[in-house]
């Protein structure tokens, strides 16, 4: 199918590219921008008058929860979401049931997912064994397989000998190590920030050390083992200043941070919203604006919507009760527009984060750009629509979103994936 | 998500924290509560306000005292009165909260009196009424978790009222477990609510939330330099699951640095009252001497509670 985009204002951050031109498509790649190749004949036009063109957005984690958590969400119904939010990649954390351990599992992910033919999903492999921190995965068979680095999600290691084992091993094939920085015995108990609102509720506390004693123990084993660690995730200006000092001394360390995070504080958690509850907690004010700054300047390498779709029955639940996380997908554009909005950043800037930093940290190459010969991940989206998120509005089947109800900018028109029209609107 | 505790006219339709209450709904509960003080001293003790209505007792946690003086309350206001033990009932068999709730609801209750052991859960119940148009049915927090237990709290203001007439010029001191405290939580709002100039609390570290003088109280680790001059002490209840272990080396040293023994008593004013909000631990947060001196209130506190609470319920569902 040959598709010519016309008129859209193509914003493609690899390249530096921001003007209004015209894309042409070809046998799922981007064929050229601004003149057509000689004897090109569109089948279909899409009109991009006013509209943004963008590289198809690449999402670092998002929880499609297959296998295991089948009646919170399918592969379907997610990527479904992830076409209507734009998403042509993403990147999945081991944490299904059972974890993302085996290269046979992994196979038949990619195969499910292949021949739902929606977004690309590059799995994110355990570094563990059933992510219990004992056992070594088959890292090199998985990454066979399809993993495209290895995680704990947000397991964590208990066993330092263990963890410096994996680092090691990984490191031994240059594989990707990304970890959420949280210590186990610091974050047991605890539900939110422990900070005034925690304390005001009552709900257990989860202080800033968790995160910073982990962070201080990766970047100490990576620097050891020479392992490539990404820390996912992260929550506080502590944590960002000791990734600061560790790239000062020299070190090579990337980072992101959630759209959920980038947003909101522990005192949107308002009167025991569960919405809010997620891992790691929502932190301070103070905590939230360092991060927005800090993805701003390129501190924080990527955003992500930490996807977790979760049903009802586990939200409408005391919040110690309930269960971590909030769907993402749809909302990664419409929150990286606002953050961009609020930092006065450029498109180009602010589409850096979701598409080729993004795409950099998961080691894609022909994706997460616009240029010539290029996978054609297409996302097209009116970046001046406002529209208010709803259940309804969701394609999730987790509608768990601490943004109902909120009016938030940009809208997807179009999602082309390799050159086909996955969704339009 | 916003509290529902007032509707929409600024009324009590549930009760379920004394954070955010408003002044004048703490006072019109403390002046209802009085004339009630009474009746328990008539021969026949009820009242027919609440004659017809049922009253379900969910107790998702254990607790024979406040679930009896709630029980109480409710007879004496002629409600019928329907005791769920819920930790070895339904919940037990897997169904969930709200599940329990609507069936309770199909059994055409008009109020629930909640004890839970997650911070929030009488909100959710609360929350899930109002999301569902079942605004007749009115929710009391008879103790969630950490997060507040307001009876309590309002039983302790009423007893302070008694004693003290005036909260605009007291010193008052809270001492013990502040972190896993409820009571010490609404006590808190309530005593800033109603004007309390100085609110202290007493503990060591490992007993006290984190960023707690955002509450409005001073802290002190040092018992001593804590109680010089106050006009009331209201201990807090040590739990003994605390008592060893990481928060607290042993009870004989909590004993020996924060138990209230009529020793550091004496530096309080002379005229301070003493007040706990039961059960004693005699001997670990207080001393025998004092709990049973002459300072201590701790047993009209139980009476007062009584009152309180057919006050709050009177107030929420009475004709």
């Amino acid at each position: 199918m040959k598709i010519r985009i016309t008129n859209g204002r193509v914003v493609d951050p690899a390249h530096q590219i921001d003007r209004v031109q015209d894309v042409f498509i070809a046998e799922g790649k981007i064929v050229a921008l601004g003149q057509a190749p000689d004897g090109f004949a569109a089948e279909r036009t899409l009109a991009a008058d006013g509209l943004v063109v963008a590289p198809g957005l690449i999402d670092l984690a998002a929880r499609l929860r297959e296998p295991g958590f089948e009646y919170r969400a399918t592969l379907e119904s997610e990527l479904d979401a992830a076409m209507a939010g734009g998403v042509t990649s993403v990147a999945i954390p081991p944490d299904t049931d059972p974890a993302l351990d085996e290269p046979g599992l992994v196979e038949m992910l990619c195969y499910r997912a292949k021949k739902l033919n929606r977004a690309h999903i590059y799995p994110v492999g355990a570094l563990t064994i059933a992510l219990k921190g004992e056992r070594l995965s088959e890292m090199a068979e998985l990454v066979e397989a399809g993993c495209v680095a290895f995680s704990q999600a947000n397991e964590p290691i208990v066993d330092h000998l263990v963890l410096m084992r994996a680092m090691q091993y990984a490191a031994t094939f240059g594989f990707r190590v990304w970890l959420q920085p949280l210590a186990p015995f610091l974050t047991r108990g605890g539900f939110a920030h422990d900070g005034d609102v925690a304390s005001r509720l009552g709900l257990p506390g989860i202080p800033v050390a968790a995160e910073t004693v982990a962070l201080f123990t990766y970047l100490q084993l990576a620097k050891a083992t020479g392992a490539r660690l990404h820390v996912t995730r992260l929550s506080s200006a502590e944590g960002l200043r000791l990734i600061d000092q560790a790239r000062a001394d020299g070190m090579d360390v990337t980072c992101d941070v959630s759209i959920n995070h980038l947003h909101l504080c522990d005192r949107d958690i308002g009167h025991f919203n569960t919405h809010c509850h997620l891992v790691p907690p929502l932190r301070s004010p103070r905590d939230r604006d360092a991060l927005a700054r800090a993805l701003a300047d390129g501190r924080i390498n990527a955003l992500c919507s930490d996807h977790t779709p979760v049903d009802d029955d586990h939200k409408l639940k005391p919040f110690s009760e309930s269960e971590p996380g909030a769907t993402g997908l749809e909302l990664l554009l419409p929150l990286t527009l606002k953050w961009a909005g609020k930092h006065k950043l450029p498109l180009l800037v602010a589409l850096a984060r979701i598409t080729s930093d993004a795409a950099r940290l998961v080691g894609i190459t022909k994706a997460g750009h616009l240029a010539p010969g290029a996978r054609a991940d297409v996302c097209v989206f009116d970046p001046a629509a406002r529209h208010i998120i709803s259940r309804d509005s969701l394609k999730s089947q987790g509608k768990n979103t601490p943004f109902l109800g909120e009016e938030l900018p940009g809208q997807v028109r179009y999602t082309l994936v390799e050159g086909q029209l996955m969704f339009e609107r | 998500m916003h509290n529902p505790q007032l509707n929409r006219h600024g009324e009590l339709q549930h009760l379920l924290t004394l954070d955010g209450l408003p002044r004048e709904v703490i006072v019109s509960i403390l002046d209802h509560a009085a004339p009630f003080t009474e009746v328990a001293e008539r021969e026949v003790k009820k009242l027919p306000l609440l004659r017809g209505k049922s009253i379900f007792n969910l107790f998702f946690e254990n607790s024979t005292r406040t679930r009896t003086t709630f029980e109480i309350a409710a007879k004496r206001l002629t409600a019928d009165v329907v005791n769920l033990n819920v930790s070895t009932s339904s919940t037990a068999k897997g169904e969930s909260l709200l599940d329990t709730i609507d069936n309770l609801c199909a059994m055409h209750a008009d109020m629930f009196v909640v004890r839970h052991a997650a911070s929030g859960a009488p909100v959710l119940i609360a929350q899930h009424l109002l999301a569902t148009g079942r605004d007749h049915i009115h929710v009391i927090n008879a103790g969630d978790g950490r997060h507040a237990h307001p009876t309590q709290g309002l039983l302790d203001m009423y007893t302070i009222r008694h004693y003290k007439r005036d909260f605009g010029n007291l010193i008052v001191a809270i001492v013990g477990d502040v972190l896993h405290s409820r009571v010490a939580r609404s006590q808190i709002a309530a005593l800033g609510t109603l004007g309390v100039p100085e609110i202290r609390v007493i503990a060591p570290k490992t007993l006290l939330p984190t960023a707690i003088e955002t509450m409005g109280v001073r802290t002190f680790n040092d018992m001593r330099e804590g109680l010089r001059g106050v006009d009331v002490v209201m201990m807090l209840r040590l739990q003994n699951e605390r008592m060893a272990g990481a928060l607290l080396p042993t009870p004989q040293e909590y004993y020996k640095v924060w138990g209230l023994t009529p020793e550091k008593l004496e530096l309080a004013k002379p005229d301070a009252i003493v007040m706990h909000p039961g059960p004693l631990n005699r001997g670990i947060e207080i001393d025998s001497a004092v709990a049973d001196g002459a300072q201590a209130v701790i047993l009209p506190q139980v009476t007062f509670g009584i009152a309180v609470r057919m006050a709050v319920m009177s107030m929420l569902a009475g004709q």
